[in-house]
């Protein structure tokens, strides 16, 4: 267990060290820095004179041992455009990406499971046939997309009346076609402080509301993917032996669904699922970009537009971490969930 | 007895003024807004950029501010007038305080321009200036080293800091008044001006509020907003949502593809003004031989339809430009037209020699202005009607001007607002003779260059006679489009959107620095 760990830690490390190489080998084609700090009418000299004073001048080795010494120290620079050290300003945007994606990751969950379980059980069902449905429009929309819809339907209202207001049976129509919105279409609000840096939206009912259409847009990526795994699992694991023999035996179909099928069903789940967690953490970029989501996505896309290199770096080689990390603790549960996986590889 | 009556009735009196008062003060004008950005740094000499002119006039009052018809109106000076030909007499505001309570003195105004003339962004505009002296506490004098017809020009970005306030040193040792671009400084995270609003938060990218400053000098002023939180809200379609869906009051800019929606909400009204920004091609006589030619680049000129590009692609959100400088400007000549002509391009081209055409590289910012790619695309297409073949490369912004410094490609784009809202301004950057070591046609990509313009144009800026002066501005107009030095496309329009009740149209202007002190919320 502890070699396991040590192992990936080196693994963590080693994933750090290429993507920051990457980063700082890329980091002329992500525009030049200067150009965002000064003013159109800035004569050239001043120009060059900041560019020496950042070292942007110097050659790339020597650049990037510059930043890789400092580095091992956990300290990654300055953003140019926060002035703040890079972690300071990664660690502020971290609350509000972590928060939605927990959001996300709740609704996918308490969705995912019960879709899935029941379109699996009952294959043949019109709400089934509805579920698999909406779940291959689902996939095929972009988070984009979903955004502004939501934003449009939610947020702003739609009244459209195509048919005669004035019955009956043409207003309650029309009312199904008409959304107040009242949403709010950006932002946090004012979330509750906690410690430090952190504040939450969980903590006031107003600030559930601000979460939920950024959330549901983010598990829109996620969510039919995961009932279509989940209802294809669990058929497989319908029709393995040990279900069928423990409906011979006469056990309750409760018990075989939801005790013995799910438990198998869960485990190729739970692998996919963690890989995509970090999957969500980028998706949340475009998210955040749509919602005006004061988290690490827009902080990011705002790093790349004004080409605030310290801080892409740190950025990527953080997600890079949330990557591993995510990845070790799928290890870990699998191992719990299933004795027969052997964390080192080597007999136990 | 007496004394008790007019004592109780005084007491009665006191808490009903309070009674009245109380729902009145809860009935606080707020103001929510949402630029695309939100400023850099609360230090206002840190860059020369929209977001930090749109703050400093927030927070700050300008010694002088352009009124809407591009006039000058007194703010922080009460008068000026003109000493001799390189003096000029400034007469300051008495009884204004800083928001940290320091009053406002001509030592102020001393002060302010000399860090001017230190930082990066602004020296090059107050390079004119030679000195500034504090006559008596409420009198500034100007000198320049030669006659300077655009102090007042100059006079609308000062904006008077709290001398005292940035004085010393800050926890960590450093000076106060440093203007540090990459990295913390005292002056980037804490401001005292004489602006009706102080800030009071802010969380770079999230959001900054602002106060109303309770002892404002201006008591003629209209404006009854009480606070206001600004919002970035980097994405079009979400800004304009934020407003239709009434989460906030005031944005801008309005993307062109979002103006017939908001038009058409009942509850938000638009106000659209012609720009100042004009966008056009340089064609690069270094690199491509055929655009020395003037018939070339006059046939190019022809074969662009300025006009189609400006209702077509904008939406009607552009004014088509046959010249720099917009109306209003000095140098603005009455009757220059774009000149589509398509028969008319075909003809010198034929006539230069080129009939069968040529090829061309052309780059555009695809981030930059409205519409940006798509209007190089429309270029590109228009010039393939006169033989010539362009291979069209759009970048990010953040990109693109490296690209642009180095001149990678045969035609660029570019986008110039005149710092100064004059027109010496746009030749002296983009048609002057290039000279990397003066800083000359610093953005001159079409490598044009007529010393005679030059000249003129240097003499323009020592003729104080202003009626004079716009002559020779408008000779130096003509000229570049005879010669089609480069081809004009437009002006970019400028939009602003808000609630029906937040009456914002007074207080916009062409520079696009709403004059947020001045505005007025109807009470519900």
């Amino acid at each position: 267990m502890i070699a396991f760990l040590i192992k990936r830690l080196f693994h963590a490390l080693l994933v750090m060290f290429v993507i920051s190489v990457i980063a700082f080998a890329i980091q002329d084609n992500l525009g030049d820095p200067i150009q965002q700090m000064v003013g159109q009418s800035v004569p050239e000299s001043e120009r060059e004179t900041l560019r020496e004073e950042l070292g942007l001048n110097d050659p790339f080795a020597v650049q990037y041992l510059r930043f890789a010494a400092k580095a091992v120290q956990f300290d990654f620079g300055y953003s140019y455009v926060f002035n703040e050290p890079t972690t300071e300003v990664i660690l502020r945007h971290l609350p509000a990406t972590l928060e939605l994606v927990a959001a996300s990751t709740f609704l996918i969950i308490a969705l995912s499971i019960p879709i899935g379980v029941y379109s699996a059980i009952k294959p043949r069902a019109w709400l089934s046939r509805v579920f698999m449905g909406v779940s291959i429009i689902g996939i095929s929309i972009p988070v984009f997309l979903t955004a502004i819809v939501l934003i449009q339907l939610f947020a702003i209202g739609v009244s459209w009346s195509p048919f005669p207001a004035d019955t009956g049976w043409g207003a309650w129509l029309n009312g199904l076609l008409t959304t107040d919105g009242g949403m709010p279409a950006y932002g946090r609000g004012d979330p509750v402080p906690v410690i430090g840096t952190w504040e939450t939206n969980f903590a006031s009912l107003e600030g559930l509301t601000y979460l939920v259409l950024p959330a549901i847009s983010l598990a829109s990526i996620m969510l039919p993917l995961f009932i279509r795994l989940i209802r294809a699992e669990m058929l497989e694991v319908l029709q393995s032996d040990y279900v069928k023999f423990a409906r011979a035996k006469g056990i309750s179909p409760r018990r075989i669904y939801f005790l013995h099928a799910l438990k198998n069903t869960m485990l190729p789940v739970i692998t996919v699922g963690g890989v995509q967690i970090g999957t969500l953490v980028a998706y949340t970029i475009l998210t955040e970009t749509v919602f005006q989501w004061p988290g690490m996505g827009l902080m990011f896309l705002d790093a790349i537009e004004r080409s605030d290199i310290p801080l892409i770096v740190t950025y990527l080689m953080i997600v890079g971490l949330i990557f591993v990390i995510t990845n070790t603790l799928v290890d870990l549960i699998y191992g719990l969930v299933n004795p027969t996986v052997k964390l080192t590889g080597k007999p136990a | 007895m007496t004394i008790k009556k007019t004592l109780l009735a005084s007491v009665i009196g006191a808490a009903m003024t309070t009674a009245a008062i109380a729902p009145f003060a809860q009935a606080e004008n707020h103001l929510r807004m949402a630029y695309d950005a939100d400023p850099v740094s609360l230090d206002i000499h840190e860059q020369l950029s929209g977001g930090i002119l749109q703050l400093s006039h927030m927070t700050f009052d300008p010694l002088v501010r352009w009124t809407r018809d591009l006039a000058f109106e007194p703010r922080l000076a009460t008068a000026w007038e003109q000493v001799d030909d390189t003096t000029m007499r400034m007469s300051l505001r008495e009884g204004v305080e800083f928001h940290s309570g320091n009053a406002f003195t001509a030592e102020d105004v001393v002060w302010t321009v000399e860090r001017l003339k230190r930082s990066p962004d602004f020296k090059a505009i107050f390079e004119p200036i030679a000195s500034v002296t504090a006559v008596d506490e409420h009198t500034v004098e100007f000198t320049t080293e030669k006659p300077y017809p655009l102090l007042p020009n100059l006079a609308t970005y000062i904006f008077p800091m709290d001398r005292q306030f940035y004085s010393g040193t800050d926890a960590d040792g450093d000076p106060k008044d440093e203007i540090v671009k990459n990295g913390n400084s005292y002056a980037s995270r804490h401001l005292s001006g004489t602006g009706p609003f102080e800030v009071t938060e802010r969380q770079q990218g999230v959001r900054i509020a602002f106060e109303r400053n309770a002892d404002y000098w201006d008591e003629g002023s209209p404006g009854n907003v009480d606070s206001i939180v600004l919002t970035p809200i980097s994405e079009n379609a979400t800004r304009v949502a934020a407003l239709l869906s009434g989460d906030v009051d005031f944005v801008a800019p309005v993307p062109p593809n979002d103006l017939e929606r908001i038009r058409k909400d009942e509850d938000t009204q638009l106000v659209t003004m012609s720009g100042t920004r004009i966008i056009l091609f340089h064609m690069n006589q270094e690199r491509v031989e055929a655009f020395q030619d003037p018939r070339v680049r006059q046939a190019f000129a022809y074969a662009i339809n300025q006009q189609g590009i400006a209702d077509r692609l904008m939406k009607g959100f552009a004014t088509p430009a046959a010249q720099f400088s917009p109306a209003g400007y000095a140098g603005h000549v009455d009757g220059l037209e774009p000149r589509y002509d398509l028969e008319k391009a075909k003809q010198l081209m034929v006539e230069a020699g080129y009939a069968d055409g040529f090829a061309i590289t052309m780059m555009a910012p695809n981030n930059r202005y409205v519409n940006d790619a798509r209007i190089a695309q429309a270029v590109a297409a228009m010039l393939a009607r006169i033989n010539v073949t362009v291979d069209l490369k759009t970048l990010p912004k953040a990109q693109y001007w490296g690209e642009y410094d180095d001149r990678v490609a045969d035609m660029m784009m570019i986008g110039w607002h005149a710092d100064t809202e004059d027109s010496a301004n746009f030749h002296e950057y983009l048609t002057q003779c290039p000279d990397a070591d003066s800083g000359a046609g610093q953005y001159n990509a079409g490598n044009y260059c007529n010393p005679e313009l030059d000249a003129l144009v240097a003499e323009a800026n020592l003729e104080v006679d202003l009626e004079k002066r716009a002559e020779m501005l408008q000779r130096v107009e003509r000229t570049l489009h005879e010669e089609a030095a480069f081809i004009p496309l437009h002006w970019q329009d400028l939009a602003w959107a808000s609630a029906d009740r937040v009456d914002i149209a007074p207080v916009l202007n062409v520079m696009n620095f709403p004059y947020l002190g001045d505005l007025v919320i109807a009470e519900e």
